[in-house]
């Protein structure tokens, strides 16, 4: 019924290829140095949200580095460039972190509409296939029907979810959760909150709050604090990051809506200035497009 | 928060006084900032690209306004090109088509806050007087028609959906016959997120559209949406026409530049803003707000606005003089002082000035600190006034007295008064001077 994990990365990778390839390859790089082929290669990455900062950045670190190294032609300058890219985001690689503790708490933030809850969804599916036991926390009692789409979600993967009235609490719903997982000796605990913009700070308070709740079990926990950016923002992911990052100690990014023809550059900023790990990239709402994130091959893939 | 352009052009008004005209030394580093100020609100680079090339051509040897900097006309030249772009000053109504009801129907990528925004603009009608019913015809997103209905049992307006039914053309008809025997004036369609590239969807889109026939495409787009923004919005207006648009979450940090890049490329107008998750949070939208929060200004226009109108050319010419004789005395301060004041609240009005507002950031300003200075000025002779030096120890208890505060006050503002002169002699040995006048602080 499934597809096997070989074809589904596979899928993902053709997919993120797929529009991702469409802006450097459109460059010829066979050709000599000279200020054209830079201002073509600084038009395609401010075209995939890599911003004019960083933008800069780099194109001023080829332009040295070309010079210092003598390069004189367009291939040379496009590994050069691969290099760099790569160089910027193998800081950002990472996996999901797990310990032995019974639950593992792995709580999931983000703004409004970016992929929380299937995200959520995905990832639980990932977990129980590799054997784990899930439990799901509807922790987003704030929107409508955001608990049933939960729900649903829930059901489809086939785990346990957790979840109170709309409008309840939320470190309530996440108190109950963790201490169902822990009496029942359950793996895996993954809480989906509301979505909310990094700027009010009544909802980054609310967080904290969560997090506490989530810390009285166990110091070690939540295992992982995962961000949710939608891969289609532009130069607001930065502020999303680093605001979230320092209301709650984010320990990993999720990239969504890879899917579609947005370059999701934005992460090289962020890669760039908070070296947060990127864990994994969103590639389509069913439950499968969840792939982990690889440096490698998103910069091969731009190029291809 | 995002460097504001006007902080950035602090630089080139300084460097600027006195010109008649906008050089092209001037005005390609003032384009610099722009274009980095536009990508950085992600407008397409594209749009940039043109919107530079124009702005160049317009602005190069256009005279500066009177009584604005080179920068503060550039600034000015500016605001008013990309206003323009964005559709003038008034926000457009919505389409309603001959005979009742008016179908609204909202399109869109995953999670732009199409659902949320069909409660709002549901409600936005309601409280206009108008019966309006909202239907769902998303069959793919989990809970979509409870997330619907939800929103509008909030709201007291009907809902009409039907998660038994899985085929989106079926359920269409469906809501939609359901719908129309109710007599509404208006009803709201909301329709599943989906990928521009994802022709079956598309597909679906357009057949939907068929079907209803509704006086309104509206496309509701996130306001934080990146470069890849054109091409989306393109291809939705491709198939199935646009005639609007709503851009949401504006109620963040967002700078929106996708307002500028999808009315350039699209020419369709943008309709409403969502400013938050609540059903209200919902507004007109106002190409002038906009146009500031793109470009990182103050809210420049009022301020233009406001100085032109409150300063007496005449009156600026003399104190220009005086000051340039170093013959400012401390009538002329109580005179600087009142024409400030009359211009509104002095932090609103330091905030807007290009040039101050990026010096003096968190600014406060105690406006009873102004009060006083007059109050003071004002409990002096004409000849103290215009001799302070004659001003001893009784004197001060009496002005102390006359204007209600202390000779610790009055001794403050005769010093600051004295600091002033000496900055103006000092401006006036180095040529340096943005303004006829100088804020007293
Ligand atoms: N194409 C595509 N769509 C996605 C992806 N991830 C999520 N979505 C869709 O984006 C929309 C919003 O997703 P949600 O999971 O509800 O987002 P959320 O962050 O939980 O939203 P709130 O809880 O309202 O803040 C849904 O229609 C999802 O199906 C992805 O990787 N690709
Ligand atoms: N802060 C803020 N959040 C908003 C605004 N408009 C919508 N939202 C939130 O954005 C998220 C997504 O909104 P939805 O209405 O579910 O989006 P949608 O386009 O219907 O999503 P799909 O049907 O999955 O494509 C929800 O959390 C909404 O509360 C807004 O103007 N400001
Ligand atoms: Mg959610
Ligand atoms: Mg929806």
């Amino acid at each position: 019924m499934f597809k096997s994990v070989f074809e589904r990365i596979k899928k993902g990778i053709e997919k993120t290829k797929k529009q991702l390839v469409e802006g450097f390859s459109k460059i010829s790089f066979g050709r000599k140095i000279d200020e054209s082929l830079f201002e073509d290669i600084e038009a395609v990455l401010l075209k995939a949200d890599v911003g004019t900062k960083a933008t800069q950045e780099i194109i001023e670190f080829l332009r040295q580095e070309s010079k210092k190294r003598k390069i004189t032609e367009g291939e040379q300058l496009k590994e050069l460039l691969k290099e760099k890219l790569y160089d910027i985001l193998k800081d950002c690689s990472g996996s999901l972190n797990l310990t032995n503790e019974k639950p593992n708490v792995i709580l999931f933030l983000g703004i409004n509409g970016s992929g929380k809850t299937t995200t959520v969804g995905k990832l639980a599916y990932m977990l129980k296939k590799d054997g784990y036991s899930v439990v799901l926390g509807a922790a987003d009692t704030f929107r409508a029907a955001a608990i049933d789409q939960l729900e649903v979600w829930a059901n489809r993967v086939g785990v346990r979810i957790v979840k109170h009235q709309a409008g309840a609490d939320p470190s309530a719903v996440v108190f109950d959760t963790i201490n169902s997982a822990k009496s029942k000796g359950e793996d895996i605990v993954i809480v989906d909150t509301a979505g909310r913009l990094h700027t009010k700070e009544h909802l980054m308070k609310e967080l904290q709050k969560i997090k506490r709740t989530i810390q009285k079990f166990s110091p070690n926990q939540p295992v992982e604090t995962l961000l949710v950016l939608d891969g289609t923002i532009g130069q607001n992911s930065i502020n999303q990051a680093k605001t979230f990052k320092e209301a709650t100690d984010v320990t990993g990014i999720v990239i969504t809506k890879l899917d579609g023809t947005a370059k999701g550059g934005a992460i090289i900023p962020i890669c760039k200035e908070l070296k947060i790990p990127i864990k994994f990239i969103g590639v389509g709402e069913d439950i499968e497009d969840l792939q982990p994130f690889n440096p490698k091959e998103f910069v091969d893939a731009l190029f291809e | 928060m995002f460097e504001l352009l006007a902080e950035k052009f602090s630089s080139v008004i300084d460097r600027l006084k006195g010109a008649k005209k906008i050089d092209e030394k001037t005005l390609d580093e003032a384009l610099r900032d722009i274009r980095v100020a536009l990508l950085d609100a992600d407008v397409h680079v594209d749009v940039v690209k043109q919107f530079i090339t124009d702005i160049k051509q317009k602005f190069l040897g256009q005279e500066v306004i009177k009584g604005l900097t080179a920068g503060e006309t550039i600034i000015k030249l500016l605001y008013d090109e990309t206003l323009s772009i964005l559709g003038g000053q008034e926000p457009p109504a919505l389409n309603k088509s001959e005979k009742p009801p008016t179908i609204i129907m909202l399109v869109g990528l995953q999670g732009t806050g199409k659902t949320t925004t069909a409660g709002k603009v549901a409600k936005h009608l309601k409280s206009k007087g108008f019966r309006v019913g909202v239907a769902s015809v998303d069959v793919r997103r989990p809970a979509a028609a409870k997330q619907l209905c939800t929103l509008a049992s909030s709201i007291d307006i009907p809902c009409f959906v039907d998660e038994e039914e899985k085929d989106a053309l079926k359920l269409t008809e469906k809501v939609i016959e359901d719908a129309k025997k109710q007599g509404f004036s208006y009803i709201i369609l909301d329709t599943a997120g989906r990928l521009h590239i994802d022709q079956e969807l598309m597909e679906e889109l357009v057949k939907i559209k068929e079907k209803v026939k509704p006086a309104e495409v509206l496309y509701v787009a996130d306001a934080m949406q990146g470069q890849d923004a054109i091409n989306t919005a393109q291809e939705f207006h491709k198939a199935v026409g646009l005639t609007g648009v709503i851009l949401t979450k504006l109620d963040g940090d967002a700078r929106g530049g996708i307002a500028l890049s999808i009315r350039k490329i699209l020419g369709v107008p943008i309709k409403f803003i969502g400013t938050g998750e609540k059903i209200d949070n919902f507004e007109p939208f106002y190409p002038d707000r906009i146009a500031q929060r793109i470009l990182g200004l103050g809210d420049i226009q009022t301020l233009i606005e406001k100085m032109q109108a409150a300063i007496d050319e005449e009156k600026a010419k003399q104190m220009a003089e005086k000051v340039m004789n170093a013959e400012f005395t401390l009538e002329d301060l109580r005179d600087q002082i009142r024409m400030i004041r009359s211009l509104g609240p002095m932090e609103q009005i330091l905030k807007m000035i290009p040039g101050i507002g990026g010096k003096i950031k968190d600014l406060k300003v105690d406006e009873k600190q102004f009060v006083k200075i007059e109050a003071i000025i004002n409990s002096m002779t004409p000849e103290e006034r215009r001799k302070p030096f004659i001003i001893n120890g009784s004197r001060k208890k009496r002005i102390a007295r006359g204007s209600g505060t202390t000779i610790l006050e009055v001794n403050k503002v005769l010093k600051q008064y004295e600091e002033m002169k000496k900055m103006m002699k000092k401006i006036k040995k180095s040529g340096k001077m943005n303004f006829p006048f100088k804020l007293p602080f």
